[in-house]
């Protein structure tokens, strides 16, 4: 705690010299040409040396904005990477990037590091705020060609003080991940530091959205910040997230790994699900986040963003009347509807490799951010497993946390019965998506578009967990089970199963079971959902609900 | 599942549901009606019609009943279930299951439907059962009329050799060859020898260039004959082939000929075909550049003397190859109503379903050969869903997510038998419509073509419509230079879109860039968001940079209101319009001169995929920034080709000739692959020895599967 009231403090310190800096360079533009010289001459006065400080301060900026040396940003682009500025400039809008500690230099003494040659002004992180289409954020960009970009205590403050500052103001941290790992030369100097971000990461958590853009490296504890954080991004044949490297893994469990197999983009957006999705390179990256950004809100004090709109909120979706196959065993594609209900069929979809039985992501819905679930059909009918509860709840808790509304499309037979699901603990995963659902007191729309099933029913956003408007169309069939299964137990050992399979489907096999109890709102005609949501949308922006006070819940982790 | 849902409240919410959309598709199909005909209600008619086919021809059927006020049932297969034409038709009966011999080709099932339903006549559109003598017997045993001509017709121009006899007796012209059936291969290469290449292999039954095949040496001949017979035996399950002389340099020109019960006939005027690719047709107009009245009248006589010899009731169509110096030899009778016969029945006023249910109740014609007009110019588009980049068309299949015709713009009629969220699926043919624009004169025929294809939205499927747009605005099509072959003749390299002139290139860069603009400036438009930077002031000029294929153009971009103007090497392109980034089309206007685009996509990273001038065209807009530093990125590897062979198309193997560790020569066949009817041989790109086969007969493969892998 001390060590940190330290930090605290000679933060205070860099701020008051930051802002000092910046009146000068101020006063360097607007002043007359008398009260420059002026200013000159006194700065003079100070002096140490030959150089005046107005030089050291030319000089030490320019010095750090070439970071590592000419050599190594070749070296860094050779690689098929920019350097840390070159992204923050592609990220950020012309010219609105603030820049601070720019003059920050590691504290490190040992091991020849105290030498001239081996202070970098700035260190190897570049931080600041800036906006992405007019709106704050905060930026951290590890820079590779300082010391291949790793933390050390003075880089880990720079991140610190960011991290504080948006969390008062309420705004986005977004950070360009790109870094060896840690300082080794610092020692637990390094680790300090790593553990001071991600106090800060948990703190931040589900008050200002975080996140983070692998763009390099990212190994060992460095790997927790991103982890932490809502979203994780990362650059596909250049970027990596592993604990440990593949020699380490071959050293001790004597398994034969690349570095793209181990934690390379495919790894982490199709079979860890550690990364939620993936780009072409750097430059594809940088403008896919300037686009995700937008669909954010600022902070969970601020309403989730409305942009302006062409596409009418009354459009009628004729497609729609037709997309659900006549025979229930029959695939379709979720996304088809999904695209076809939200403005302009824009959809940014998150995860899109990884669960795919599941379907997350935004888009907006008369310009208003909202956050998508659905079943997807076409991937192993759109049960539930381990992997797309996961998926999901980990989404809807955001949207909840940042006030943005959840629309859900159900179509889901149940939950993915077997042993590897059972012994991996569906019953405990399978319980976050019911938990995030129930717990989500942003509005909640629900449209069955065919079966709803068993508890997998009651799981998506259903009206028993509060679901605010929940429709079906006339394809939904809202059972315990399907016909078959279901006539199995009814009837048990009668001969005439198909005959009670028929009456099963005729009283179960549709909507009205559940409309007549009131479980779903009305049965509205497919064309028309989009229109209806809409209109929802506009009723419920002024929804107010709130959870009993809890220290925080306890969520079946 | 269609018999689990019936309960009765269930079904009043689905009856509501179709009533709905019902309504609407009528509205449509009156709205597209060009017919001078009138409908005589106090004319006695059948008070029920079967229509025996779907898609486009059942529904156009069907709205002409309408007209005549005769109720209609349509057929269905269980995936045509929520079809337009089950949506349009008073009833509907499903006859089985997709594949088109279990439903539309089970006569058993239909009979069972007429049956059923009481309906006193069948209209059997084209394809399916319309030339099948056994079908229209059976009716006949039952009392149902047939809409079309009597058995002995059907039988005598459905048997290509019969008629080529019939044709020669009746004083028509008819192209040299083999009057009869050839056995087997080896006698077809003889034939072939003593008629003399180039020759025509030809299905005895067949009809719309299936089991067509065209052979220029002995090994041509040989695998034609094969593929042929095979295609035969699957589209008409009749394999008997035959050869004849193939007339070189030919136009496909045909006569439209309506006969009635009494011995009546007249001939409604040529349809101009010749633009097909594999010998099918792709643009039909009426009337023809190439006919002077003369040759006309003598082809509409023989057409009608041809009729006469066979009794001919009912519409049909009498096919003429036409040589360079209008030496005209009758080719085949189509004895049902032809795909293109909206093209006649524009320019005649006629209304041919009208006459063909008319005849078929036994009126005589009310018509005499002089009332028979032609008004105006009439072109017709064949819009499929096919990818034209492939060999000018291989199907594709997909469901239509968005879709909208052009019947905005004035004379334009479509007829299609889809909607949007309609599939196109592998069992049937992939025609999504018939486009036809209608004018004074074929130049204003034309350009009410032009822009009818720049308005149609189709999206979800590959469509040919580069390929249409590409044709009409061709110089040789409009100086009316054309014949079967103009196709392979005008792209030898097969089809590559359209080629930019320097101007529409410029354009076309100022138009993305444009576009990419009025999207960026929006993406900065947060509505009640007050944390909006007041600092941040709205820029009036930017340096963009635009690239086309492998082009990079650095352009500079101003605003005033919603017109940019943009400097692209070295020209100043001024693009004006409203920028709904929410439609489909894109109407603008570049340097005074109105353009139709569609952004077919535009993503976060700077791509636009625009459709110009029919053609899709891929772009990128990036800042000045980042198109600097895109130089840095790494180049991504694409994987080689030549090793492994991939299904062009959605469809089901029919064969695999080779087993893992066979040595193939290039060019060499590996499989044959089944799509829409038409059977595709999968060639070898490179000698190899085959390392893998990942298909195998019968199996149904998607495009881009992978097939089998070379070493």
């Amino acid at each position: 705690m001390a060590a940190l009231t330290t930090v605290r403090c000679s933060r205070g310190l860099l701020n008051c010299l930051k802002v000092s800096f910046q009146t000068s360079t101020l006063a360097k533009h607007r002043a007359p040409a008398v009260a420059r010289s002026n200013f000159l001459l006194q700065s003079r006065c100070y002096s140490l040396g030959h150089l005046t400080v107005q030089e050291r301060i030319e000089k030490k900026r320019s010095a750090a904005l070439v970071g590592g040396g000419q050599q190594r940003i070749d070296a860094q682009h050779k690689r098929g990477k920019l350097t840390a500025r070159e992204r923050i400039e592609l990220l950020l809008d012309h010219d609105s990037f603030v820049e601070y500690d720019m003059f920050v230099e590691h504290r490190c003494s040992d091991f020849g590091m105290q030498a001239d040659h081996n202070k970098f002004p700035g260190d190897s992180v570049v931080t600041g705020q800036g906006r992405i289409n007019g709106r704050l954020v905060y930026v951290f960009s590890q820079d590779f060609t300082v010391f291949g970009g790793s933390l050390s205590g003075a880089h880990a403050q720079k991140i610190c003080k960011i991290m504080d500052q948006a969390m008062m103001v309420g705004a986005p941290v977004i950070g360009l991940n790109d870094s060896g790992g840690a300082r080794i030369q610092e020692g637990v100097e390094s680790l300090a530091g790593y553990a001071d971000i991600f106090l800060r990461n948990v703190m931040a958590s589900g008050v200002v959205p975080q996140i983070s853009l692998i763009m390099g490296p990212c190994a060992g504890g460095a790997v927790y910040s991103p982890a932490l954080t809502d979203f994780t991004f990362m650059v596909k044949d250049t970027s990596y997230l592993f604990i440990t490297g593949p020699d380490v893994v071959k050293s001790v469990t004597n398994e034969d790994v690349t570095q793209e197999e181990l934690g390379g983009a495919k790894t982490h957006t199709a079979v860890s699900g550690v990364a939620h999705k993936a780009f072409e390179n750097d430059i594809d990256a940088l403008l896919n986040l300037r686009e995700f950004f937008n669909f954010l809100p600022l902070s969970n004090k601020d309403a989730s963003p409305v942009m302006e709109c062409h596409d009418p909120s009354d459009r009628l979706v004729p497609g729609l009347d037709t997309v659900v196959p006549f025979e229930s065993t029959k695939a379709y594609d979720m996304l088809d509807i999904v695209q076809s209900i939200v403005d302009e069929r824009e959809f940014f979809e998150i995860m899109p490799n990884y669960a795919k039985n599941i379907v997350v992501g935004f888009a907006r819905m008369n310009g208003r951010t909202v956050g998508i679930v659905g079943n997807q059909p076409k991937v192993a009918s759109g049960c539930l497993d381990i992997n797309s509860s996961v998926k999901g709840a980990r989404f809807v808790r955001f949207c909840d946390a940042f006030n943005i509304p959840i629309i859900t499309f159900v179509d889901v037979p149940g939950f993915l019965p077997g042993t590897s699901q059972e012994y991996g603990g569906i019953i405990r995963h399978g319980a976050k998506l019911l938990y995030a659902f129930a717990e989500a007191t942003v509005p909640k729309i629900t449209v069955i578009t065919r079966k709803a099933y068993g508890g997998a029913y009651d799981v998506m956003s259903s009206k028993h967990l509060r679901g605010d408007v929940n429709y079906a169309w006339p394809s939904a069939e809202v059972a315990v089970m399907g016909a078959k299964g279901a006539v199995q137990i009814i009837f048990r050992g009668k001969s005439n199963q198909a005959e009670a399979e028929a009456e099963y489907v005729e009283k179960f096999a549709n909507p009205f079971p559940a409309a007549v109890r009131g479980f779903v709102d009305d049965i509205i005609q497919p064309s028309t959902t989009r229109k209806r949501i809409c209109r929802d949308l506009e009723v419920l922006a002024s929804k107010k609900q709130s959870n009993p006070w809890k220290k925080h819940a306890n969520i079946p982790l | 599942m269609a018999a689990y849902r019936v309960s009765p409240a269930l079904q009043r919410v689905l009856h509501a549901v179709k009533h709905a959309s019902l309504k609407s598709r009528c509205c449509v199909v009156i709205g597209r009606a060009q017919y001078s005909t009138a409908y005589d209600h106090n004319e006695k008619t059948f008070d029920k019609i079967l229509i025996a086919n779907r898609g486009e021809i059942a529904c156009r059927v069907m709205k002409t009943c309408k007209l005549m006020g005769i109720k209609t049932v349509a057929v269905h297969s269980d995936v045509d279930a929520s079809a337009v034409h089950v949506k349009m038709a008073d009833e509907a009966v499903c006859v089985g299951p997709a594949p088109t011999n279990k439903s539309y080709l089970n006569m058993d099932a239909i009979m069972e439907a007429i049956r059923q339903t009481g309906a006193q006549a069948v209209h059997p559109g084209y394809g399916f059962l319309s030339e099948n003598k056994e079908f229209a017997r059976r009716l006949a045993a039952e009392n149902v009329t047939f809409i079309g001509p009597d058995t002995h017709a059907i039988q005598a121009m459905g048997d290509k050799i019969e008629s080529k006899l019939i044709a020669k007796a009746a004083k028509v012209n008819t192209i040299p060859g083999f009057d009869g059936v050839v056995k087997d291969v080896e006698e077809a290469v003889k034939i072939s020898n003593e008629i003399g290449y180039p020759v025509m292999i030809k299905a005895s039954a067949g009809g719309g260039g299936k089991g067509m095949r065209i052979a220029w040496n002995d090994d041509e001949t040989r695998e034609g004959f094969r593929l042929s017979s095979q295609e035969a035996a699957s589209s008409f399950g009749d394999d008997r082939l035959l050869i004849e002389k193939f007339v070189d340099n030919p136009r496909h020109i045909e006569i439209q000929v309506l006969a009635d019960k009494h011995g009546n006939a007249l001939w409604l005027n040529e349809r101009e075909c010749s633009i097909q690719r594999r010998n099918q047709k792709v643009v039909e107009e009426a009337p023809s550049m190439f006919l002077d009245p003369e040759t006309r009248r003598a082809m509409g006589e023989q057409a009608v003397a041809l009729a006469k010899a066979v009794q001919y009731s009912s519409a049909g169509t009498v096919e003429f190859l036409v040589d360079s110096k209008k030496n005209f030899y009758f080719l085949e009778m189509n004895t049902r109503l032809q795909v293109e016969h909206p093209i006649t029945e524009c320019i005649t006023g006629l209304d041919l379903v009208q006459q063909m249910i008319r005849v078929a109740k036994g009126y005589p014609l009310s018509h005499k050969q002089e009332d028979i007009p032609i008004n105006g110019w009439a072109i017709e588009s064949r819009v499929y869903a096919e990818d034209p980049y492939k060999s000018f068309g291989l199907p594709s299949i997909g469901r239509l997510s968005q879709y909208q015709e052009p019947l905005n713009l004035p004379n334009v009629r479509v007829d299609s038998g889809i909607e949007e969220g309609s599939d196109i699926s592998i069992y049937y043919d992939p025609m999504i419509s018939k486009l036809v624009t209608y004018g004074k004169t074929r130049e204003e025929a034309l350009k009410r073509m032009e822009a009818a294809l720049d308005n149609y939205v189709i999206r979800g499927v590959t469509h040919n419509i580069p390929l249409l747009r590409e044709i009409i605005v061709n110089p040789r099509f409009i100086s009316g230079n054309i014949t079967t072959n103009f196709l392979p003749e005008v792209y030898p390299e097969g089809f590559k879109g359209h080629p930019l002139t320097a101007p529409e290139q410029r354009e076309l860069l100022a138009a993305g860039a444009s576009l990419y603009l009025a999207a960026q400036l929006r993406s900065q438009k947060f509505l009640g968001d007050l944390r909006v930077s007041s600092a941040h002031q709205e820029r009036k000029h930017w340096e963009l940079c635009v690239e086309l294929d492998s082009g990079v153009h650095m352009v500079g971009v101003s605003r005033s209101g919603s017109t940019y103007t943009v400097e692209v090497d070295g020209e100043k392109v001024e693009v004006s319009g409203d920028w709904n980034l929410a439609s489909a089309l894109l109407n603008v206007t570049v340097n005074g001169t109105h353009r139709t685009l569609q952004c077919l996509s535009r993503s976060a990273s700077g791509e636009l995929s625009l459709q110009y001038l029919g053609t899709t065209f891929k772009l990128r807009v990036l800042s000045k920034l980042a198109a600097a530093l895109s130089k840095h990125m790494p180049e991504k590897v694409p994987e080689d080709t030549s090793s492994i062979l991939r299904s062009p198309m959605p469809g089901s193997v029919v064969a695999v000739s080779v087993k893992p560790g066979d040595t193939v020569a290039e060019g060499q066949e590996i499989c044959v692959i089944e799509a829409m009817k038409m059977q595709n041989s999968m060639t070898a790109a490179k000698t190899a020895k085959v390392k893998s086969v990942h298909c195998k007969a019968g199996e149904t493969v998607g495009e881009g599967d992978l097939l089998v892998e070379l070493e």
